[in-house]
């Protein structure tokens, strides 16, 4: 553990909620103030970030760096203490970078009923919890993070989402709150059986092999639900489709970007290094329920009327790789895990941002009332085509290198799991999940060709003309076309200006990424090396 | 064998009874002198009695002896202490009453209700709770009970030509007494066991075995049932959400919190002093109790459409999870561990459940209605109050970081450690229930954030000052309990009611 610089994760991560006390003492009417400090403290949030992306030690990236440990809560021995290694570098920043992107995006996107000031917290108060959350080191600080999520995400569908709001809101909560307290339970189940001493991650990572078999295997099924809840794994996923339909773009983006990561992070963070034996036993049913997500979650794909909720079904699928990779416990398979979860953020987080422009100018996302977007916004229809290109795996960009290696890692698991007699199983897996590409691409190609290709459809393509304003909130734009006059502005116009602010970083990561995956996994590897010695390497 | 002598009077340990009984009597006699439009010089008055008592809690607590006795004497002492424990339970009670007076102030005054009197029960209520925190006796304990129940049961039926209020009255008057004649009954029985009212002696007296098992048993059941009466764990709630919502709603905050402190108090007390080794009948019965208490007071909020109901249900479903530490006491030593964990829950639930009343209150100024569907669209005209009353929701729900996290956190933990079947089984009982618990308080949530306005009233609501100060007491405090909970680690350095123990 290096432990220079110990302030620095803190001011990351509080320095929201600093904006947050700011924007307090703004009038709600001032709109544009609102918008303006939010905007710069995320600004200076990532800028922090950079900096801590300087004074990373890239030679030692398999230690917790910036590491600090304070008294927090001394009667139940929980402390605050924060560290970053090589696993969590990558999602950290990408926290900061999609909350900055999104802010941008919202500038002039703020859904309806409005209240710019809410909404702006709101985003602030979750940049808090994602980046608290992938520093923390403590269980109890972890949990606390992982739950300061849930409350504006609730808000943030149930207010500015879409018409079925509000039932999509409460099912994403109580989904969540029951992961959670399972989770909680689970946690300090791993307290008392280690002997009471410490929450600390780094402790229990060292005393967690003492703890009995079986209580072992039952309190990995706790985290398990509570993070397969959060990742979503199939079969707790059916929240999923919901709060990201419903979600405004933003809460979407967010959501895809970062929230399903705290799932998945927190198996390789918590679950995996702390009860490796268990993590062993419970592997093949990961991998399998990982290979049943992959396939399910393309079929529901391919059965989708809907564009946003198509995106959100192929988060399930590509979770399901996510997961596929982590169970093989190689660090070939954890690598791709995290490259996947990183990779699968930027392109996920991307075409969320393509349906939410695309729902503001056509007031659908009914798949087969849009067609000819190459003719009618040309640029918006490249993109979207290039998203989906990186979404199904394409060699080149960043989809690919969470999906190959993490197929590739469970044709060969780990030796303990090789030695438990799944190999036959994983390879079955492997081949399964190869398919599941396939599927990948059918949906994605399959979707961009009746969007994109073509003629605009009939009650479109006079549009240009026909509609106004961006309080529509429905689905249903056949009412527009009585907004004829020649002075209103089309609502059906090309990507603007805050949307390519907002989506070149995204588009640049996807290709830089796509071309040199070391930038990445030789940050990650020292770690996943250190994390996968228990399950002896390859 | 009981010769009478003068018991030695430790003044400082009193003091905060003293100046609550001065403040009775100074509070009466003012009201006689005051004329009717300066009534609420009664109200200024109480509260400023509350926090002067407030100052030999602080002063005694720095001092920081251990425990003392306040009378002591030949069989005296030991009867009435003042220790850690009791020291923390007198400054919630204290804290909490000062609270309600800022609550009642204008509900007071413009309701035109009878204000002089009622600071004066409110004030009796506080000092039979503060008395009751220091009570290691069953007839100390008993004399605290009433006179803690007797003004609340006035207090209840204030409103004095609403019916709903009368039923209030009435009920929990009726139910009370019945509960306190079977606990009265069940200390007969205990004294006859021990020879002795003092809790230490009962304690040595309690064991379970000799020829007088039977009686032992009765005896410990029906006092604690007396108290179950109180806390109103089921089946013993029934009376709670009638009185809570005919109740002016300020006594109701009131009840909710500083009169189920007080039961929970006195069941602490009983357990650890008086019945330690009797953990073969308390605790299969407290654990049946405790999760009867949280589950049915769950499922029945789930359907309340009035939020003080709603609150009221919650409330007993809360007092479940109260129960559950206190359920698995004594086993696998994590007595130190269950103190804490009710303490904590005490003092933060207390927080926490007055804040909710206090924007109940500042709402219904304005909508005049109880309905929850009355909150609808809250978030367009008071967004202040909407962030309030979510902040105390969530923390209700124990969604961190809020205060109600770390009181579940104990719980849990306390229960975790007991281990074994009672202990696991009611954690998992209580995991669930955390769960259907949030559905309620998040009905409420989605009422103010998503709905529209019902009536399309959308004047800002005017709160007044008493009310917002009772609002940022409680805000900060559910707060700063939830992101530092160490601010109570003084309750954690409490393990034990160890100087009851010797006397």
């Amino acid at each position: 553990m290096i432990q220079d610089k110990q302030w620095l994760l803190s001011v990351g991560v509080f320095l929201p909620l600093a904006g947050v006390l700011v924007m307090l003492f703004i009038p709600k009417k001032d709109e544009a103030s609102a918008k303006g400090v939010a905007i710069i403290t995320a600004a200076l949030t990532l800028v922090v970030g950079v900096y801590t992306l300087l004074q990373f030690d890239y030679d030692q990236s398999e230690k917790l760096q910036f590491f600090t440990t304070n008294n927090w809560i001394k009667p139940i021995k929980a402390t605050y203490t924060v560290g970053l290694d090589g696993i969590s570098l990558p999602l950290y920043i990408l926290s900061m970078v999609i909350t900055l992107l999104v802010m941008i995006y919202s500038w002039d996107h703020v859904p309806s009923p409005g209240n710019a000031k809410a909404f702006f917290i709101l985003m602030l108060v979750l940049q808090t919890g994602m980046a608290g959350t992938f520093v923390a080191q403590d269980l109890i600080l972890f949990f606390v993070f992982f739950e300061v999520v849930l409350l504006p995400m609730y808000f943030m569908i149930g207010v500015w989402g879409g018409d079925n709001r509000q039932y999509a809101s409460l099912k994403f909560f109580l989904y969540t709150m029951f992961g959670s307290a399972l989770m909680l339970v689970a946690f300090i189940a791993l307290f008392i059986n280690t002997g009471s001493v410490s929450f600390s991650i780094p402790y229990l990572i060292e005393h967690g092999s003492s703890i009995a078999k079986n209580t072992a295997i039952w309190i990995f099924a706790g985290m398990f639900i509570g993070f397969a809840v959060k990742v979503p794994m199939f079969p707790f996923h059916t929240w999923l489709p919901d709060a990201h339909t419903q979600a405004p773009t933003q809460g979407s983006v967010i959501l895809a970007a970062i929230l399903l990561k705290l799932g998945t992070y927190g198996f390789v963070r918590i679950a995996l290094p702390i009860l490796p034996q268990a993590a062993v036993k419970w592997a093949p049913a990961i991998g399998v329920l990982a290979v049943v997500g992959i396939i399910y979650g393309s079929l529901g794909c391919l059965a989708q009327t809907d564009m946003k909720r198509l995106i959100a079904f192929s988060s399930v699928a590509h979770m399901g790789f996510v997961m596929l990779g982590i169970s093989t416990l190689t660090p070939l398979g954890i690598n791709a895990a995290l490259f996947g979860m990183v990779a699968h953020g930027l392109i996920t987080g991307m075409l969320f941002f393509v349906a939410g422009s695309v729902k503001e100018r056509y007031h659908t996302l009914e798949i087969k009332r849009l067609s000819g977007m190459l003719l009618q916004m040309p640029r918006m229809g490249w993109i979207l085509g290039f998203c989906a290109m990186a979404s199904l795996g394409l060699p080149g960009l960043a989809g690919f290198w969470g999906e190959f290696p993490a197929i590739l890692a469970s044709w060969s698991p780990s030796s303990v799991l090789v030695a438990n007699g799944h190999e036959t199983l994983f390879r079955v897996l492997t081949i399964i999940a190869a398919l599941g590409t396939v599927l990948a691409a059918g949906y994605l190609l399959w979707l961009y060709q009746r969007t994109a290709f073509g003629e605009p459809t009939a009650e479109f393509a006079t549009a240009g003309h026909d509609s106004h304003g961006h309080d529509s909130h429905g689905s249903d734009s056949h009412g527009s076309d009585d907004h004829g006059s020649e002075d209103h502005h089309s609502d059906i116009h090309d990507v603007s200006t805050f949307e390519w602010i907002a989506w070149t970083p995204l588009l640049v990561a996807i290709v830089v990424f796509g071309v040199v995956p070391s930038l990445m996994f030789k940050i990650m590897d020292p770690a996943v090396q250190q994390l996968t010695s228990v399950f002896g390497g390859k | 064998m009981f010769a009478f002598s003068s018991p030695i009077i430790d003044y400082h340990a009193l003091a905060p009874e003293l100046v609550l009984a001065a403040g009775i009597c100074t509070v009466l006699l003012v009201d006689l002198f005051v004329p009717d439009s300066r009534r609420w010089i009664t109200g200024t008055l109480s509260g400023f009695f509350m926090l002067a008592a407030l100052l030999p809690v602080v002063t005694l607590a720095v001092l920081g002896d251990d425990v003392r006795s306040a009378l002591s004497g030949e069989g005296i002492t030991g009867r009435y202490v003042v220790d850690n424990f009791a020291l923390v339970m007198k400054a919630l009670f204290l804290l909490s009453g000062y609270v309600v007076v800022l609550l009642s102030t204008n509900e007071m005054e413009e309701g035109g209700y009878y204000q002089g009197e009622f600071y004066v029960m409110l004030l009796s209520s506080v000092l039979g709770m503060v008395m009751m925190a220091s009570s290691r006796d069953l007839v100390s304990i008993f004399v605290a009970l009433e006179f803690l129940s007797i003004p609340a049961y006035m207090m209840a039926a204030w409103k004095k030509r609403d019916r709903k209020s009368n039923e209030a009255g009435v009920k929990y008057y009726l139910l009370g007494v019945f509960a306190s004649a079977v606990m009265l009954y069940g200390m007969s029985l205990l004294f006859g066991i021990a020879g002795s009212t003092r809790l230490s002696d009962i304690g040595e007296a309690i064991t379970l075995d000799g020829d007088k098992i039977g009686v032992q048993v009765v005896g410990i059941v029906f006092v604690i049932v007396g108290f179950a009466f109180k806390v109103s764990a089921v089946p013993f709630h029934t009376w709670a959400p009638d009185t809570y919502e005919g109740a002016p709603t300020p006594v109701t905050a009131f009840l909710s919190v500083a009169s189920k402190a007080a039961g929970f108090v006195a069941l602490v007390v009983l357990i650890f002093i008086a019945f330690p080794l009797a953990y073969d009948v308390y605790r299969p019965f407290l654990w049946v109790m405790a999760a009867l208490t949280m589950t049915v007071g769950n499922v029945v909020a789930l359907k309340q459409t009035n939020i003080v109901r709603m609150l009221a249900y919650s409330s007993v479903s809360q007092g479940g999870f109260i129960l559950m530490p206190l359920a698995v006491a004594f086993t696998n030593g994590n007595q130190g561990a269950s103190l804490r964990a009710v303490m904590v829950y005490l003092i933060i639930y207390a927080a926490t459940n007055l804040g909710a009343f206090a924007v109940v209150i500042a709402v219904s100024r304005k909508t005049r209605s109880g309905e929850i569907s009355s909150f609808g669209g809250l978030f367009q005209y008071a967004p202040g109050l909407t962030v309030m009353m979510t902040i105390f929701l969530a923390s209700l729900a124990g969604i961190p970081p809020l205060g109600g996290w770390y009181a579940k956190f104990g719980a849990f933990r306390a229960a975790v450690d007991a281990g074994g079947g009672w202990g696991y089984g009611i954690a998992v009982i209580a995991a669930v229930n955390a769960v259907i618990a949030t559905a309620y308080y998040i009905t409420v949530m989605r009422e103010m954030w998503m709905k529209p306005v019902p009536d399309g009233d959308t004047t800002p609501i005017k709160v007044p000052a008493s009310l917002q100060a009772a609002l940022a007491i409680c805000g900060v405090a559910t707060l700063a309990f939830g992101v530092l909970p160490g601010l109570i680690a003084e309750v954690g350095s409490i393990t034990d009611l160890a100087g009851a123990f010797n006397p």
